[in-house]
């Protein structure tokens, strides 16, 4: 089996492996870089535990080869927060209640992440379509839906913050 | 759940792709991975060689030219959705990338991995069915164009040989008249069509029915083109006598077999059902 030196971009930094031609990503991302903030649910591409941000776009990394994240840019949850302060996505889930155990909510927050950077405005409905690929088996769904929608207001007045003060 | 060992490379143009593939007989073109990888997991399948077409550039495109929708073989699903040529004027092929899996898969699925794994349950090769699509497959001598109704052999088996790799996809540009729908019923988001009907009709000024295409997911071994259908349709004042007509023939087309997804009679009673509905749309989409 082939081994490959690569080197990608992990939550704006720079990192560099050895990795063997079948390694999976998840694999490199919680056992080689060690942040097990990314979880393994199903194994089999249906739970969305897994999903990280690949160069701008949220996949599940059960199924992706480490080998292909070379040149990347990758984004995981302990990349959300910044400079001690919480994205607006993960104060959601704090203030509406949108996890119960936990399982399943990195892949949530950055599935929403991603998905709020494109939908500032959402509807319920488009939320719903865009968390489709993440299953929560514990706190149902409507909470989960309220988080994202306190987020997307709390990212739309930021936003709408420097415009004011011109 | 662990791959078996494989080698890996990631060529950077289509030649050394193709070289690749013609000096390893064993090796496997890795695209948007989300069905090989799986595949791979439960070791249903055991290639010597990955080689990898993402970093092979101009392998992910839409542009209309001389008549055609040219589709790359490497464009994701969730570009075929965010399209607005795509939304605009080919609802079809709007509707199929829509229902494929979920939208974490679709960032990764690309449109030429589902027709080459030429999985019964994928979504894509009754579409292109309807549309009357033809792709073209570069192997070691040059390209070839290959016309829809010849690329699907068997499941999973189509007539690209080991050593070629589809490239494009191509629909007939839209024309004053087309619509088209895809629609079908899964138990859940993410999962394979329990029965999905794609039409793609053309009707003229008068009402009538100047060409038709309907095809069926999942309901056989490969997807199944009703050409008895079809000619229901073509040539008929597209009124629900018509839709109707047409709606049993897709029926006796359909090859469905009992499992957990329905049974038999369930499944072809959906074929009926959702061949009216979606060729009601498609009249509605054609109008516009
Ligand atoms: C949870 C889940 C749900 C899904 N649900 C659906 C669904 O509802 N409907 C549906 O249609 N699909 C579904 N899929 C399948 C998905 O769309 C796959 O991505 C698709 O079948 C294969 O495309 P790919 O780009 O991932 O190809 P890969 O997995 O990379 O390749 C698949 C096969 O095709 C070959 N291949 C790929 N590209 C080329 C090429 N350009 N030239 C020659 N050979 C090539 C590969 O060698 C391999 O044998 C689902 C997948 C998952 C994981
Ligand atoms: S662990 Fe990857 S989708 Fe469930
Ligand atoms: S919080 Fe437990 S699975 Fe979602």
């Amino acid at each position: 089996m082939s081994t490959h030196h690569i080197k990608l971009t992990l939550n704006g930094e720079t990192k560099e492996a050895d990795v063997p031609a079948r390694l999976l990503l998840v694999h490199l991302i919680r056992e080689v870089f060690n942040l097990t903030g990314t979880h393994i649910g199903c194994d089999t591409t249906s739970c969305g535990a897994c999903t990280v941000i690949l160069n701008g776009r949220p996949v599940k990394a059960c199924t992706v080869l480490a080998v292909q994240a070379d040149g990347a840019a990758v984004q995981t949850v302990e990349g959300l927060a910044q400079g001690g302060q919480l994205h607006p996505i993960q104060e959601g889930f704090h203030q509406c209640h949108g996890l119960q155990c936990g399982f399943c909510t990195p892949g949530m927050l950055l599935t929403s992440a991603a998905f709020l950077a494109e939908h500032p405005n959402p509807s319920d409905d488009e939320i719903r379509w865009a968390i489709s690929g993440n299953l929560c088996r514990c706190t149902g769904y409507m909470n989960i839906v309220k988080a994202v929608q306190y987020a997307a207001e709390k990212m739309r007045a930021a936003s709408a913050q420097p415009a004011a003060a011109d | 759940m662990i791959p078996p060992a494989f080698d890996y490379a990631a060529p950077t143009s289509l030649s050394d792709a193709l070289a690749l593939l013609s000096q390893n007989p064993e090796a496997k073109v890795l695209a948007g991975g989300h069905s090989l990888i799986p595949a791979l997991k439960f070791r249903m399948a055991s290639p010597a060689l990955l080689v990898d077409i993402n970093k092979v550039a101009g392998l992910a495109y839409l542009r209309e030219a001389g008549g055609w929708l040219a589709i790359g073989a490497m464009t994701r699903e969730a570009d075929l959705d965010r399209s607005a040529l795509v939304r605009e004027k080919y609802p079809l092929l709007a509707d199929t990338a829509r229902m494929i899996a979920d939208p974490l898969v679709r960032n990764l699925a690309t449109i030429g991995g589902n027709l080459a794994h030429a999985d019964p349950a994928n979504d894509h090769p009754a579409t292109m069915l309807a549309y009357r699509a033809e792709v073209t497959a570069q192997g070691p001598a040059g390209a070839r164009t290959i016309p829809i109704a010849d690329f699907f052999t068997g499941p999973f088996t189509t007539s690209l040989a080991a050593n070629e790799i589809l490239t494009e996809i191509r629909l007939p540009a839209r024309r004053a008249g087309d619509g088209g729908c895809y629609l079908k019923i899964e138990r859940k988001v993410g999962d394979y069509a329990t029965a999905a009907v794609a039409v793609q009709i053309n009707v003229n000024a008068a009402g009538v029915c100047t060409s038709a295409g309907l095809a069926l997911t999942n309901l056989g071994l490969t997807a199944i083109r009703c050409a008895a259908a079809e000619a229901a349709l073509v040539g008929q004042p597209l009124d629900e006598a018509a839709i109707k007509a047409a709606a049993q023939r897709a029926a006796q087309a359909a090859e469905p077999v009992s499992d957990y997804r329905g049974s038999e009679a369930y499944k072809r009673s959906l074929v009926t059902t959702l061949t009216v509905r979606a060729l009601r749309t498609a009249l509605e989409r054609a109008r516009r």
